[in-house]
């Protein structure tokens, strides 16, 4: 009995410990004056766990490095950041619950976290009724500006817009007809709502769209409509998401849709990440656009790369969200270090016109809270990496799309209080 | 004719997925009315076991084989999940027949441990383990009958177990150590490349099909053959069959019910095991690939007549060529100048999504008024 006990007691310590060392947050070597906790929320179980863990080494990497270089310095003081990890566990109401967890319970100044719509969807009552700030790092839909989010990821005039672009005016297909592939949610459909307005526009044609559902992987119908739509062959814009992809490649390679037979594939959700999970024998000669690709041949890329590569291992790699997720982490920094305070209010005032050399090149924090960002076209190369075709220069961020119906002529500004959230251009 | 072919095979194709995944749940829910609900999750293993049979392949040793693991995979995921549906049997359910809800709560829990053991145990010990699991049952019932009526069995049947344990671990080491993939835990999907002869297409008739889908089909004929077969000509199909008419009288006339909960299970399970390598071609493999197919696999077996394998196999392909008809929206091609009210209703409907909305709705129609499925179980059930 008294030995069992002294097992439990040994046992308690020991998790204790690993708790203690999980949570605790990374940082060197050092003398600081005090420390800063910060909140990183993102889905650790569950389906979006895959991709979302990737985000969380990546910030913590941001922060090892800025605490490496000293912390953060707020009116003479340096700070240590540390940072409790929250798992959101793929379900939205959790993402929610674990954002009022971090702003009330441990106060943190700042939250970075989430991936899909849904779970910023939902975390985004939760900020605005506390008053409290979330960094959110992936390329979504738009049509969204709130005070209490800094978004980083591209919106679709970032991404999808100079893709369709390129896709009707500039690819091997150029001119042939559009088909719209996407899994059955807010981003694809919001999405494809743009790229068929831009279509249109352009002179072309949108022979076809199709949603799987989540989960789903049965692409057999899906299949013979785009064989029905495209006999001879044409664009494909991709927007499903996570697995599905896999199920969607692997069969249309069977079916006969390949680039050699005149189909070509803009994705918007694949990265060099997704790329090797699929399996670039599926994906070569397909397109993706984005704002960073890991062959981006500049000594920040490569930097951001190498470090990532050393500290989470040689066989991992960066992609666009992760690059996002790592500029905002240090663009917070960079805006309490002139704010001089790690008050909301005053850190959201420095924030707009913050600039920073990201691995992708210069970005700078707009009024309208989103970042302006420089726009890549690439096709998928045999070594599950990405053959830059064309690089933009800085697009200007729209929080609320010029080519959807529900939002033209709609513009964001947090800077003047006259602006705010929508106003008319 | 072109178009006609084109759509049955698409039926086809879509409902052999469906069918071989709920062969399985077929004769588990079906013969012995337990409500497994990890029979997804065993699908999951059998697609992790082909993902670990084709890394395997790549090692030099079997590298001249490689193309054949596709092959040797269907063995082997029968053998896997069936190993562990056997102990889900001995150890779970066996002591909850008779209580379907707790049954359907405790299945539930084990599809939630499975999922989170692919997550976070590496796959070559994953192996080693299902390997003692293996080893661990079968070794003692092959011990000569002298030493399994000896007072001192148990013994052998520790020592067993011991030796079964050192197996898995070794065995767990050597794969560990020689494939690098399998060494380290991971919650990221995984992909099954099917070997060169199975990608492309075959020209039948003027109209291409794809390769992996002709597999599938051909995987699903053999299972179903191979399963109605057994139940019906073999000794044990024949105890099955009587244990599933009446569990007391069997009993009475001297077979051994136990045995045969076993050997049912243990083929349901083995089934959802084939069901896995089939899955793996279509799409990518994840602790998650067993939930998707779930709701479709009762939804099957419940359509078709819970205990009827022919049932099962209509409904499968019913479902499949409903799923085509309506989600690639067929009857526009077939009569393109339909009125436009109607064919309006037919494009609302051509998506994946709604069809699969259409098609619910046609089951619980369908059911309305034929509560229990198209063949309706005439025979006893194991617990009345």
């Amino acid at each position: 009995m008294r030995i069992s006990r002294r097992i439990l007691a040994g046992l308690a310590t020991a998790s204790l410990a690993v708790t203690a060392t999980s949570c605790g947050g990374g940082g060197t070597s050092g003398s600081f004056d005090d420390t800063v906790t910060v909140g990183i929320l993102h889905s650790l179980s569950g389906t979006m766990a895959i991709s979302e863990s990737t985000l969380v080494d990546t910030e913590k990497m941001a922060i090892e490095e800025i605490n490496a270089a000293g912390g953060v310095k707020v009116g003479g003081k340096s700070y240590k950041i540390e940072y409790i990890v929250e798992d959101g566990a793929s379900d939205w109401p959790t993402f929610a619950e674990k954002s009022k967890k971090l702003i009330d319970q441990d106060g943190v100044p700042v939250v970075f976290g989430g991936w899909t719509s849904a779970s910023r969807k939902a975390m985004l009552p939760v900020y605005e009724s506390k008053d409290a700030f979330l960094y959110y790092p992936i390329q979504y839909e738009a049509q969204e500006c709130s005070n209490n989010i800094f978004y980083t990821g591209a919106t679709p005039n970032q991404q999808s817009e100079p893709a369709t672009d390129f896709m009707y005016k500039r690819s091997p297909a150029a001119g042939g007809d559009f088909f719209l592939v996407g899994s059955d949610y807010v981003f694809p459909r919001t999405s494809n709502t743009i790229t068929k307005a831009q279509v249109k526009q352009l002179g072309g044609k949108v022979v076809g769209e199709d949603y799987l559902p989540l989960g789903n992987t049965e692409v057999a119908p899906i299949i013979s409509k785009i064989k029905k739509a495209l006999p001879e062959g044409g664009i494909i814009i991709n927007t499903l998401n996570g697995d599905q992809n896999v199920a969607f490649f692997k069969q249309i390679q069977d079916a006969g849709i390949t680039p050699s037979s005149g189909y070509y594939v803009m994705n918007y959700s694949i990265a060099e990440e997704e790329i090797s999970t699929i399996g670039p024998e599926f994906l070569e000669g397909h397109y993706g656009a984005w704002n960073y690709m890991m062959s981006i041949d500049t000594p920040a890329s490569k930097k951001f790369a190498a470090s990532f590569k050393k500290r989470w291992g040689a066989d991992r790699v960066v992609a666009d969200p992760q690059e996002s997720a790592y500029n905002m982490v240090y663009l917070w920094k960079q805006a309490v270090e002139d704010a001089g305070t790690f008050d909301d209010n005053a850190v959201r005032e420095a924030l707009v016109g913050q600039k920073f050399d990201a691995p992708q090149g210069p970005v700078e924090v707009m009024p309208n809270h989103h970042l302006s960002q420089t726009v890549r076209i690439g096709e998928i190369n045999a070594e599950g990496g990405f053959t830059i075709l064309e690089e933009t220069g800085v697009v200007l961020p729209q929080a609320w799309n010029q080519k959807h119906p529900s939002s033209k002529g709609f513009a964001c500004d947090w800077t003047d209080p006259s602006k705010g959230e929508k106003y008319k251009l | 004719m072109e178009l006609l072919l084109d759509s049955l095979f698409n039926g086809v194709a879509i409902g052999s997925v469906l069918l071989v995944a709920a062969l399985g749940l077929a004769i588990v829910f079906g013969l012995m009315g337990v409500i497994n609900l990890a029979h997804g999750e065993l699908m999951m293993l059998g697609a992790y076991t082909t993902y670990v049979t084709q890394l395997i392949f790549k090692l030099p040793i079997l590298k001249p084989f490689y193309n054949s693991y596709i092959i040797v995979s269907i063995f082997l995921a029968f053998i896997v999940s069936g190993v562990v549906g056997i102990l889900l049997e001995k150890t779970i359910i066996r002591k909850l027949y008779g209580s379907p809800l707790e049954t359907l709560l405790a299945t539930w829990g084990v599809s939630l441990i499975l999922q989170q053991f692919v997550r976070s145990v590496p796959l070559a010990y994953g192996t080693g383990l299902i390997i003692s699991l293996l080893i661990g049952l079968f070794l003692p019932t092959t011990f000569p009958s002298k030493i399994k009526e000896s007072i001192n069995f148990k013994y052998f049947k520790f020592s067993s177990w011991i030796f079964a344990a050192l197996t898995g671990v070794l065995t767990g080491n050597i794969i560990s150590s020689s494939v690098s993939k399998l060494s380290r835990a991971s919650a990221r999907n995984v992909d099954v490349t099917a070997p060169s002869w199975m990608r492309g297409q075959v020209e039948i008739i003027g109209t291409a099909f794809p390769k992996t889908r002709l597999m599938i089909i051909v995987i699903t004929l053999i299972s179903v053959v191979a399963i109605t077969l057994f139940l019906n000509q073999s000794a044990w199909g024949m105890r099955i069959r009587a244990v599933t008419q009446n569990r007391q009288m069997s009993d009475c006339l001297g077979i051994s019910t136990e045995k045969v909960d076993i050997i049912t299970f243990g083929i349901g399970s083995g089934l959802a095991g084939v069901a896995g390598v089939a899955v793996s071609l279509l799409g990518s493999v994840g602790p998650n690939v067993g939930g998707n197919y779930i709701v479709g696999c009762f939804m099957v077996v419940v359509l078709g007549g819970v205990g009827n394998l022919l049932g099962t196999v209509l409904a499968s392909f019913g479902i499949g060529i409903m799923t085509d008809l309506i989600g690639a929206g067929r009857l526009l091609s077939i009569w393109p100048d339909m009125p436009l009210p109607l064919s309006n209703t037919i494009n609302f409907f051509a998506t994946t999504s709604m069809a699969r909305v259409m098609i619910f709705a046609l089951i619980v129609i369908f059911l309305q008024f034929k509560p229990t499925g198209l063949f309706p179980q005439k025979g006893r059930m194991v617990e009345s």
